[in-house]
């Protein structure tokens, strides 16, 4: 009786002073120290925070999934009214799936790979459910047409790798509430997705939560996705929480220093407006530039694949050009182009009017250092095996660079991306990611170049280290006059830093101009679309 | 599916030609004349010349190749020295006992390891875990023919269970048959195990550390589920491949095993062909071995496409 | 300019990005540290003691026999006759084979054969297996032939290539080495060709392709050293495989000659009187057996140790 009305009234999770032990030798003593909040039902709950917050460590607590390493010290977890803190494995067992759910972050890997996406629902009737075969397909296509899936039939007769990622989504979304949870938990389910798939996952998400009535307790470090899906937002630092209030509340008037810094940090869809001046000579020009590669079929049969068609850019001194576009866009292999790490198709690149697409290495050589590079990935930019004072003078040296010389120039670029020059003696695994990122960034710079490249080089930061580094790459380009070509499928990012934009799609650039033209009015179909998906485009953070 | 299976047929064309070359060349790289070799030490120049005519080596090398070839595909092995009838036939003589050996060995294995290492995954780092390792590294490390004589000498020789060597045909009897298989089958069957043990506890470690997995604890489903449904299946390909791989290591043993047991098979044919210096049989041997690893290997490639669905054909 | 600073020193001061500081250690540190390496590295060391002192450990002359002293049971008490026709006593502290000869002092000599086999046989294949490996990962052309040569080099099951070899060739130590390390070669190739493959991959080798340094000085300066520690391991069990295929050649009497000892040669030479005289064959197998163990250990050791991806995988 009582349990019935629990049910009935209270949050559907209420988390109440939880606090969870990191194993001995960690940075800090406590994954989460007592975090209290609650999830009512019909209400989605944002949970904020960077990366090493804890924000999946608390959804991995409620759901029962810690690893032994990471015990619950303190605390409670109210489920519908039941303690599932300590609740014993069998319990947690046959709550998982009937009154709380979850999905992950990375739809391609959440799946089962050698299953099909029929069978993996199936899993979860057959073991919480005595229903026939026969109820059971009906509950499978009945949940796989409302999570909107062309095709049931086919789609659940499908392996996970024969559907997109928006697809696999969806069937981790179908089978996490076959069977109507009351709390579902989506542990940043959109950040691994395209920004227009990304849209209409947050939508579909919405629109269940509306028509289940569910509590959502919803994981992200975006504050775009916050804007668009949240009713209430809880702010997760090191473990604490420090800001837990309504959404406009805390994203319009954040009050801890903490909130307002990461708000802050939050780059704006709005272009910095600044007078472009195209008066200088284009430092780097592509003319057509075509990337085709071919598939090579044992009996003949080739496939072709246009990862970049007839791409036209030109990049002067002191601006920034942005290509922008999403995964598979062919942005990344115009950068790689460019850098000659692979080689064009068809088409001219023209380094100061001199083509260079289609040169030898050895012709290639004296130019090589005119245009550099920085990676996304700043754990793999830095060979483990070398300090950063070798990594920087690598290029100079190459040059013939006198290495007493070159290390006199490795402590001013070391000042100059504002790191610590007495730290060059150090291996790359005792920096943080933000901090290898600059350092990429002085390696590139001791080549002196005209143009640098930023391959997706903030995408793997923080947003607050994000800001950071836009910002040094800001300064650098203007104290240099420096060429700038920055790749990124962040529209935010683009808007902040890019003079002239171009949108890529499918290998062709769809829509260029200046920045403020492209974003203001957008032309392109495709633009526009890419921009209607962006999350929070309306949403005016810090402004009240 | 069709077009599959003949592509990976054809890609072990070049495969095999390239070991017949290496056979081929075995005999004739050797430093001296291969005919004074062959001969033995107590030869006449008389009985060394005529042995070089009767294989042909006064002809170029490139025709002696083409000649042996010639003769390959269709299947003539040439004669043996030492017993003075065809090598296919002598192979298809011996082939019962090690076809015998191999399969018994390879089922015991297959069905021994496979839970161990799922066990120990499931249970990283726990006491059974550390034990299989123990096991294992030692499987790795005790030599099939000591290991061998450990067994005889406790299960034949002090307890008198099972016989102390030789072997009985199928024809003769299933359980004398069996009777004799068993000691050799362990033998053989201990290093397999160590092998086949830690690599499905790697690959299931491996699978258990996947998201699928947490996907799958997350839908409430049973432990046992969990590792047999979701981590075994995914880590059927690396298992698979390794007893694949596995083979050359068994064929290795099958010769050490089978001339410790007296067992008349392929492996001691091996044996007894090198110390009495019949090429024909050494090659034919080698030839045969070769083919069958590829063989099997072909089998371990094609069955991955109904391991992992990813796999196109 | 000073609004951006500050506003860059207020990001930094709240930001909370802290360095991957866990592995301060570095990689040699960790292998002193691990017990497994610990272990079989002592292990090992006493055997190469004993290998390198193995005349002045109370032997005689391994090959001098005695038919006075045939068939001794471990610990008994005999003579022996030296080329020079000098009586010693002698005390058979492991028995004697049915030559007469003094099993104790053939095992140790026994260990020299062993080490030196595992030794040679693990740098002559990681030499070929290197440079083959190098070649098939950087130059296309080369790749697909070599590859191929390498498939076939596999199919061939290693203990057959080594019987052929040295039946071939006539047993001697470097028969032997030889023919123990070519079968290893593919492997070893295989090995660093992926490696290769991979590591050229890595986002900080077309890094340095970007600051124009040259393709020689990528691979030995960046690809090379990042493929030392999962060889080192690979090395280390192909050590072990020497031991073992050298013990096999010489048990089944196609390795070094009998009069040679080794460990494969004493049991061999057990084998007809295994049931009065197991130790013939016991003694040799639980030294060869712990050398091998010893390896494998330190094997596991330095691979959990310095190539954790590797530890991982198997």
């Amino acid at each position: 009786m009582t349990d019935a009305k629990l049910r009935g009234s209270g949050p559907v999770l209420d988390v109440r002073g939880l606090t969870i032990a990191l194993p001995s030798g960690s940075d800090r003593r406590e994954a989460v120290s007592g975090a209290s909040f609650s999830v009512k039902r019909g209400e989605i709950l944002c949970l904020v925070g960077e990366s090493g917050s804890g924000k999946s460590v608390i959804a991995q607590a409620v759901m029962g999934l810690l690893p032994d390493t990471l015990p619950v010290t303190g605390g409670e977890i109210v489920l519908e009214g039941e303690n599932v803190a300590h609740a014993g494995r069998e319990r947690l067992r046959e709550l998982r799936a009937t009154r709380m759910s979850m999905i992950f972050q990375e739809p391609m890997t959440a799946l089962n790979p050698v299953m099909t996406c029929g069978d993996q629902i199936d899993e979860v009737l057959r073991e919480h459910t005595q229903l026939t075969p026969e109820q059971r397909r009906d509950r499978i296509l009945a949940i796989v047409r409302e999570v909107a899936l062309p095709e049931p039939e086919r789609i659940i007769a499908s392996y996970p790798h024969q559907l997109s990622g928006g697809q696999r989504q969806r069937i981790m979304i179908a089978m996490a509430l076959v069977l109507e949870p009351a709390l579902l938990i989506a542990d940043e389910p959109t950040t691994a997705l395209d920004v227009t798939t990304q849209a209409q996952i947050l939508t579909l998400i919405q629109d269940l939560q509306q028509r289940h009535g569910m509590g959502v307790l919803f994981i992200t470090h975006d504050f775009g996705v916050v804007a668009e899906i949240a009713h209430r937002v809880a702010v997760l630092r090191l473990g604490k929480l420090v800001e837990l209030g309504e959404k406009d509340a805390v994203l319009k008037r954040p009050q801890h220093a903490y909130t307002k810094m990461l708000i802050g940090a939050v780059p704006s869809l709005q272009t910095h407006g600044r007078a472009a001046e195209g008066a200088s000579e284009p430092v780097l020009r592509t003319v057509g530039l075509c990337k085709t590669y071919y598939d090579r079929g044992w009996f003949g049969r080739r496939r072709e694949v246009h990862a970049a068609q007839d791409v036209s850019i030109e990049i002067r001194r002191g601006q920034t050009l942005g290509i922008v576009g999403e995964s598979g866009s062919g942005k990344s292999t115009v950068a790689r182009c460019i850098i000659r790490l692979i080689d064009p198709t068809a088409g001219e690149i023209l380094l100061h009017g001199q083509d260079i697409a289609r040169m030898s290495a050895a012709e290639l050589r004296p130019l090589r250092r005119r245009v550099q590079i920085v990676f996304q990935d700043p754990y793999r930019s830095l060979n483990p095996r070398r300090t950063v004072l070798e990594a920087i003078i690598e290029g100079p040296v190459n040059y013939g660079v006198r290495r007493d010389k070159a290390i006199e120039r490795a402590r001013q670029l070391m000042d100059l991306v504002r790191m610590d020059p007495a730290s060059l003696n150090r291996y790359p695994h005792q920096f943080s990611g933000g901090q290898r990122q600059r350092i990429c960034i002085a390696r590139a710079l001791a080549q002196e170049p005209e143009l640098l490249i930023a391959d997706e080089a903030v995408s793997a930061l923080d947003v607050s280290v994000q800001a950071q580094v836009l910002d040094l790459l800001e300064d650098i380009r203007n104290r240099l006059n420096l060429a700038m070509l920055f790749i990124t499928h962040d529209l935010r990012v683009a808007a902040q830093v890019c003079d002239y934009v171009a949108v890529m799609s499918q290998g062709r650039i769809v829509e260029h101009g200046p920045a403020g033209q492209v974003f203001g009015a957008p032309r392109h179909e495709y633009t526009r679309a890419l921009f209607a998906a962006a999350p929070g485009r309306d949403f005016a953070f810090g402004s009240a | 599916m069709l077009n599959f299976i003949a592509r990976r047929i054809l890609a072990t064309v070049p495969v095999l030609a390239i070991v017949a070359v290496l056979v081929f060349l075995l005999l004739r790289l050797t430093p001296g004349d291969p005919a004074a070799i062959l001969a033995g030490d107590a030869a006449s120049a008389d009985q060394i010349a005529r042995i070089r005519i009767s294989l042909g080596l006064d002809q170029p090398i490139i025709v002696q190749f083409g000649i042996w070839i010639g003769h390959l595909v269709t299947g003539d092995l040439g004669e043996s020295f030492y017993y003075k009838i065809q090598v296919a036939d002598l192979i298809a003589q011996r082939l019962e006992p090690t076809l015998s050996l191999a399969t018994l060995t390879i089922l015991f294995s297959v069905l021994v390891s496979v839970p161990l290492g799922v066990i120990a995954a499931w249970r990283f780092g726990g006491w059974f875990d550390r034990a299989l390792m123990g096991f294992s590294v030692m499987g790795f490390s005790i030599p099939v023919f000591v290991l061998a004589y450990i067994l005889i000498w406790i299960v034949s020789l002090k307890l008198g269970w099972l016989p102390v060597q030789g072997y009985k045909r199928i024809a003769d009897g299933f359980w004398p048959y069996l009777q004799h298989l068993i000691l050799p089958s362990i033998t053989l069957s201990v290093i397999f195990i160590a092998l086949i043990a830690r690599v499905t506890r790697a690959s299931v470690l491996e699978s258990l550390g996947e998201d699928y997995i947490r996907t799958a604890r997350a839908k409430g489903l049973r432990e046992s589920q969990v590792l047999i449904r979701h981590a075994l299946a995914n880590a059927a390909v690396p298992i698979v491949t390794v007893i694949g791989i596995g083979i050359a290591l068994l064929i290795g043993g099958v010769v050490v095993t089978e001339s410790v047991y007296a067992i008349p098979g392929l492996g001691r044919l091996t044996v007894d062909a090198v110390l009495a210096r019949d090429f024909p049989t050494i090659q034919g041997v080698i030839l045969f071995f070769s083919l069958v690893y590829v063989g099997v290997n072909l089998l371990v490639d094609l069955s991955y496409v109904f391991l992992d669905p990813r796999i196109r054909y | 300019m000073p609004a951006a600073q500050s506003k860059a020193s207020e990001l930094e001061t709240l930001s909370v990005e802290a360095a991957d500081i866990r592995v301060t250690e570095s990689a040699w540190q960790r292998v002193r540290k691990n017990w497994s390496v610990r272990i079989g590295g002592a292990a090992l060391a006493l055997l190469l003691l004993i290998a390198v002192s193995a005349p002045w450990l109370g032997t005689v002359d391994p090959t001098l026999f005695d038919a006075a002293s045939r068939d001794l049971v471990p610990g008994q008490r005999g003579e022996i006759t030296t080329l020079d026709g000098e009586i010693i006593k002698h005390k058979f502290w492991f028995g004697s084979d049915s030559y007469g000869r003094d099993i104790y002092s053939r095992v140790m000599y026994g260990a020299r054969v062993s080490l030196t086999v595992a030794v040679l046989a693990a740098l002559l294949s990681l030499a070929f297996g290197i440079v083959c490996g190098l070649s098939a990962g950087y130059l296309r052309w080369l790749d697909g032939i070599l590859m191929r040569f390498m498939d076939g080099l596999m199919a061939i099951p290693a203990i057959l290539i080594a019987i052929a070899l040295v039946a071939m060739w006539r047993g001697s130590l470097t028969t032997v080495i030889i023919a123990i390390a070519i079968p290893e070669i593919p492997r070893v190739t295989r090995l660093v060709r992926s490696l290769v493959l991979s590591i050229r991959e890595e986002p900080y080798v077309e890094a340095a392709v970007a600051l124009g340094t040259p393709t020689w000085k990528i691979m030995f300066g960046h690809i090379l050293p990042n493929t030392i520690a999962p060889l080192v391991v690979q090395g280390t069990y192909i050590c072990a495989a020497a031991i073992l295929v050298e013990a096999i050649l010489s048990f089944l009497g196609v390795g070094l000659p009998p009069d040679i000892p080794t460990w494969g040669n004493i049991m061999a030479e057990g084998r007809p009187q295994f049931n009065q005289y197991p130790h013939n064959i016991f003694i040799p197998g639980v030294f060869l057996a712990i050398t091998v163990l010893a390896v494998n250990i330190l094997g596991d050791g330095l691979r959990d140790t310095l190539d954790p991806k590797m530890a991982k995988r198997v």
